[in-house]
């Protein structure tokens, strides 16, 4: 089997993480209930695991990572808790919908206003839509690191600036590009950065977060189990515990921490180069069979390792479950979530068959791949 | 149950802020461990810093030091 869906989830896990969940699965208690050997091992690993990600982050203090069960949680959080009645709020066409439900959530029950900096064709947006967009009510801008469609990239740091020269709040959604391209809250002027353990981390499903720039106060979803301050009715305020009530998936933040441990020790720089040259050589085969049509801009220096694509005008469900029973290629068709990023490529009714590559994967399976292609095309 | 000794406790806002008061004082070889917040005492936190009292001095110090997400410091016998 070859599995070309790691922009979903990525199959293939380090050796490290698994064994690190295995560990922890025999070892661990529960994290800040007590300090017996095994709770402390429990908050020992959970604070590494912080101190990792603050550290690949640029996350000013590793108490401002918080843990959450995916970036969809992590986004509601930073949205729901940051936004208030009447604000408006700059996103992208770009986005996932973990950033759009819970925008559109907003406008029906704030009267929050949205504007949406438009794609084109290519799947790529125009910088100055965004300052064009602000208003006086203009609260925040929430826009993707990196299209889980296309594989287009932001420019984080171009955002960050108009963010902050407008004092506007910056949330940002790393999904598809947390581990393997830079990112520093603090040169990008990020407030919130949303991010998923199970792809590009390498960690877990069940298991992501937030790193949250000191000072910004965030209303929590939820509230319960703290394990401190048990006779206050008020969840505790302080972070990371403030929005992080119930007990943590500790099991599955050990396998999280391993995971950013292997992105550093193998090196960041060298995992990127090595998904970008699979999806680079995988491209430069395929946009040239005839009837197949590549969706984003291949123009850009730096892309997300994905690419959509449709063959001739059929289904792409139809072209991935043959990939699948024929070639046992894993890919992911349809919609991708991304309802405004489909309008802009055309592609509503198609969808598109997504192959998104990871670390694991090697140029065999790539060339494996384009032979499909060539033959179902055929 | 043991004898009741003099200890300097250090409480803390988080268990993170705990954390962070475990590895530095392992790093630098100082001493005490974590023990659960003794019922005397009202702490963000349920764990404390359990030290003997002669390191109050150098271990103050670092706190203040390294910016310590303290809650409170504490001379009790427990």
């Amino acid at each position: 089997m070859i599995y070309l869906d790691n922009a979903a989830t990525t199959l293939r896990k380090p050796p490290e993480v698994i064994q690190a969940v295995v560990n922890a699965m025999n070892q661990m208690g529960n994290s800040a209930r007590g300090t017996h050997d095994e709770a402390l091992a429990a908050s020992r690993i959970i604070y590494e695991t912080r101190e990792l990600l603050s550290d690949l982050f640029g996350c000013p203090r590793p108490d401002h990572v918080i843990f959450t069960s995916n970036s969809t949680e992590a986004l509601n959080t930073a949205i729901y808790g940051m936004i208030s009645q009447g604000d408006h709020v700059i996103s992208t066409d770009m986005e996932h919908n973990s950033v759009l439900r819970p925008l559109y959530r907003l406008e029906r029950e704030r009267e929050v206003s949205l504007s949406f900096v438009p794609a084109d064709e290519g799947g790529t947006i125009c910088y100055e839509e965004f300052e064009r967009q602000i208003t006086p009510r203009t609260r925040a801008i929430v826009c993707t690191h990196g299209s889980n469609l296309t594989g287009n990239l932001v420019d984080l740091v171009r955002v960050g600036e108009i963010a902050k020269k407008h004092k506007l709040l910056f949330i940002v959604d790393a999904s598809q590009t947390a581990g393997v391209f830079p990112i520093d809250m603090e040169k990008m002027h990020i407030d919130v950065l949303c991010f998923t353990g199970h792809k590009s981390l390498f960690g877990p499903q069940g298991t992501g977060g937030m790193c949250v720039r000191p000072g910004l106060d965030i209303v929590p979803l939820k509230v319960g189990g703290s394990g401190v301050r048990t006779y206050e009715k008020i969840h505790p305020k302080e972070l990371p515990v403030g929005l992080e009530a119930g007990t943590l998936n500790g099991h599955g933040i050990a396998g999280l921490g391993a995971g950013v441990r292997f992105i550093k020790d193998t090196g960041m720089e060298m995992i990127r180069r090595h998904e970008e040259k699979l999806a680079r050589v995988f491209y430069e085969e395929v946009c040239q069979i005839p009837g197949i049509q590549v969706y984003g801009d291949f123009q850009a220096d730096c892309r997300a390792p994905i690419v959509a694509l449709n063959l001739k005008d059929y289904d792409s469900s139809e072209v991935s479950d043959e990939l699948a029973q024929g070639y046992s290629i894993a890919t992911r068709p349809g919609a991708h979530c991304a309802p405004r990023m489909h309008q802009a490529l055309g592609t509503v009714e198609q969808g598109a068959v997504r192959f998104s590559f990871s670390w694991f994967n090697t140029i065999e399976e790539v060339h494996t791949a384009i032979r499909a292609m060539k033959e179902l095309s055929q | 149950m043991r004898k009741k000794e003099l200890k300097y406790l250090v409480t803390f806002h988080t268990t993170t802020g705990a954390m962070a008061m475990e590895k530095y004082c392992k790093q630098q070889q100082l001493p005490g461990r974590l023990i659960p917040v003794p019922r005397q005492i009202s702490a963000g936190c349920g764990m404390a810093w359990a030290a003997p009292p002669e390191s109050r001095e150098v271990i103050h110090s670092m706190l203040i030091e390294q910016k310590m997400d303290v809650d409170g410091e504490y001379e009790i016998w427990i």
